[in-house]
């Protein structure tokens, strides 16, 4: 095993402790512990990553995780009674619950389910050790190195498995609750990984909820699609009041093959959505969206990595950043375009609304083509709140509060609106108003320190 | 109804004095027209009475039937029936027209203590005043002046204007960039909305426009202060002179 002499901060050495204590009866066949001890090496070889680690350039694990909550044990009956008594928020979902990082059938909707679906808990997988799994497990290339991923399958545990047969267009969306209960801090570790056959159709929701006791969690989604096949999916994190979220994201895109994946983060303390997308196929698209609210201290932080190596690959990646009080915002996006890959039409922008002084925002777009046939651009913008549409909304009558509100809405309106499309069509208003929701909760939350930020205020 | 007594006024950051003394007494059902050469002063007295905050008054005073009005925020003089059409109607995007004709007229009516208008009633009406002024419905749908050509901007302005229903109307310059079929469409909304219990300010720097809003008062505007008032008549004798001679009497 490798030394963990780099393993210093109270955090690393309570993470290395949590791993030698746990990995014996961690689930899965001798290659998924090989598969975990070498994750773990990989982490051990370098320590939580830090500032002068440029993909975590501005969001210094080190330094901000002060320590290592435990790891969360099996949640009490009371609790998974509570959970699963939970409203529906789409009405027809195939809901599922992860719950402390453990994948709960008995609460899940399992009977029925429609031809072509298969769901199974990720354990059992790692028990049979599933070879196609266990080669998503193994991941990217272009994510081999990265920190918070390799811890992830170091604590394999649980999770899901989600598989759509060939030709299989499922028409209920699957909507997996992640659900953290203890009312002291928790780490959870836990992931979902979805196969998709030749053809097939998935309209995926992921909500991530839990209290504000510091918990902090991990979670993974990994998608291989096969040609053809299309995933839409919808992350929400409005209601997660976590210390720490770290969440990853990695897809194998076929030919012809389409993924979306929209976010919404107005909630927790840190957190980091990362995402590899590689281009397998040709012919194949992406579109990576989300809106960030951000108020009080929270960090947010988004950082991609998109691999074009199939011919005419078509990719879109658009986040938008509300930011007020001391929250800070965080966007690297890196486009990578092997050789091969001409024709690639790629476009990525981040656009940042400020909204006191204190507010801050760090854009990094990256390109690095090696085709010279093809079309890639990236835009990044952050400004405070224009005063000319403001002053023209008062003068309608719109108190300020009323017309930011307003402007602040339009402003996330251009991602929010471009979600649930496809696969997630039959949930679209449901999924919709939820964020609508979200949002307004957010604004509501906000407005309280309104009156005190416009003194700075005067701009033309 | 309105009126301006001894208005000075200077930009807040450079301090430059823009307003020099206005005073205008508007009363109920009247229009005024105010003319003047570039740069008298004429965007400026209409941003100050809208409540824009690049402005700062010095001295003197503006009433809205007897309430001072320099006190209070864009959003309450609004409510209180003084409507502005923009030189420039400002770009919303992601806002659809009528949800923003809605936000606009139940925050008026909160702010006076009335209840909301139901959706029904405010579709009729929206509707009602876009036939008026020959506003494609489908413009209703499409996010606030967003892709709206200059002549669609100014006629959004003025059905903004029919529903909200204003006691005091101001339009600042909204002839310009209006061809004359648009200019027409603009009148006639502006006619239309004439009553004896409402006013309007027309701010303009050719006589075109009042060829078909008949004023009932002219006024010269130069260098930040009324230097003639006149009946309709003025306005000719302005565009066959020019503004040279009133740059002078100003001076």
């Amino acid at each position: 095993m490798t030394s963990h002499s780099v393993l210093k901060t109270p955090a690393e050495v309570t993470l290395a402790r949590q791993f030698e204590e746990a990995v014996g009866d961690l689930p899965g066949t001798v290659a998924v512990r090989d598969l975990r001890e070498a994750a773990f090496a990989r982490f051990a070889a370098k320590g939580l990553p830090h500032r002068r680690v440029e993909e975590w350039k501005y969001t210094d694990l080190k330094a901000r995780i002060a320590e290592a909550a435990p790891l969360a044990v099996r949640t009490s009956a009371t609790a998974l009674a509570e959970v699963a008594a939970r409203p529906r928020e789409i009405d027809g979902a195939i809901r599922l619950f992860v719950v402390d990082g453990t994948f709960h059938p008995e609460i899940s909707d399992l009977a029925g389910l429609p031809e072509g679906l298969s769901i199974a808990a990720l354990a059992d997988v790692l028990d049979a050790g599933r070879e196609d799994v266990l080669a998503v497990l193994t991941g990217l290339d272009i994510a081999k190195e990265d920190a918070a991923l390799a811890l992830n399958t170091a604590f394999l545990r649980d999770g899901v498995v989600i598989d759509v047969a060939d030709g299989a267009a499922i028409a209920a969306p699957v909507e997996i609750v992640h659900v953290v209960t203890p009312a002291h801090a928790v780490s959870v570790h836990s992931r979902v990984v979805v196969i998709l056959g030749t053809g097939a159709k998935l309209g995926l929701v992921e909500r991530f909820v839990s209290g504000d006791a510091g918990h902090q969690r991990s979670e993974v989604l990994q998608v291989i699609t096969g040609d053809g096949a299309e995933l839409d999916h919808a992350a929400i994190k409005s209601d997660d009041r976590a210390a720490l979220g770290l969440s990853t994201l990695t897809a194998t895109l076929g030919s012809n093959a389409k993924l979306a994946s929209f976010g919404l983060n107005s909630s927790g303390d840190l957190s980091r959505r990362q995402f590899f997308v590689r281009f397998d196929g040709d012919h194949a698209a992406l579109n990576l969206s989300g809106a960030n609210l951000l108020s009080e201290r929270m960090h947010s932080d988004v950082t991609l990595v998109v691999e074009h190596v199939g011919l005419a690959g078509v990719s879109r990646e658009l986040y938008r950043y509300v930011i007020d009080g001391e929250a800070s915002g965080v966007f690297q996006g890196k486009v990578i375009v092997r050789p091969g890959a001409q024709k690639t039409d790629g476009r990525m922008a981040s656009n940042a609304l400020l909204l006191s002084d204190t507010a801050e925002m760090a854009n990094k777009p990256e390109l690095e083509i090696y085709a010279d046939d093809v079309a890639c651009g990236h835009g990044a913008t952050c400004g405070a709140i224009d005063e000319t549409p403001v002053f023209y909304l008062m003068s309608r009558g719109l108190p300020r509060a009323d017309a930011e509100a307003l402007l602040i809405r339009s402003f996330v309106g251009e991602v929010v609106d471009g979600v649930a499309i496809g696969a997630l069509e039959p949930a679209a208003d449901a999924v919709r108003q939820g964020l609508d929701a979200a949002i307004d909760v957010w604004l509501a939350g906000r407005s309280l320190g309104v009156a005190h930020s416009h003194q700075t205020k005067g701009r033309a | 109804m309105l009126s301006i007594t001894n208005l000075h006024a200077r930009i807040a950051d450079e301090g430059r004095e823009i307003l020099k003394g206005l005073s205008l007494e508007v009363r109920p059902g009247e229009v005024h027209a105010i003319m003047g050469p570039n740069g008298a002063g004429k965007s400026t007295l209409s941003y100050i009475l809208a409540g824009k905050d690049d402005y700062e008054v010095t001295e003197g005073e503006v009433r809205l039937d007897g309430d001072d009005l320099l006190t209070l925020s864009p959003d309450q003089r609004a409510a209180r029936g003084l409507f502005l059409a923009f030189q420039y109607p400002v770009e919303i995007p992601g806002v659809a027209n009528m949800t923003f004709l809605k936000t606009a007229v139940n925050a008026q009516r909160k702010a006076r203590g009335e209840g909301e208008i139901s959706t029904p009633d405010l579709m009729r009406l929206v509707r009602e005043k876009a036939a008026l002024l020959k506003i494609d419905p489908d413009m209703l749908k499409r996010a606030v002046n967003v892709g709206f050509s200059g002549g669609e901007k100014k006629r959004n302005d003025i059905l903004q204007m029919a529903v909200l229903a204003p006691k005091i109307c101001i339009l600042d310059e909204t002839d310009s960039g209006l061809d004359i079929d648009a200019l027409r469409i603009v009148a006639d909304g502006v006619n239309a909305l004439r009553s004896p219990d409402r006013a309007f300010i027309i701010i303009t720097h050719y006589q075109r426009l009042l060829d078909y809003i008949k004023p009932d008062v002219v006024h010269v505007l130069s260098n930040g202060r009324i230097v003639r008032s006149g009946g309709p008549e003025l306005a000719l004798e302005l565009e066959a002179k020019g503004y040279a001679e009133f740059a002078d009497a100003a001076a």
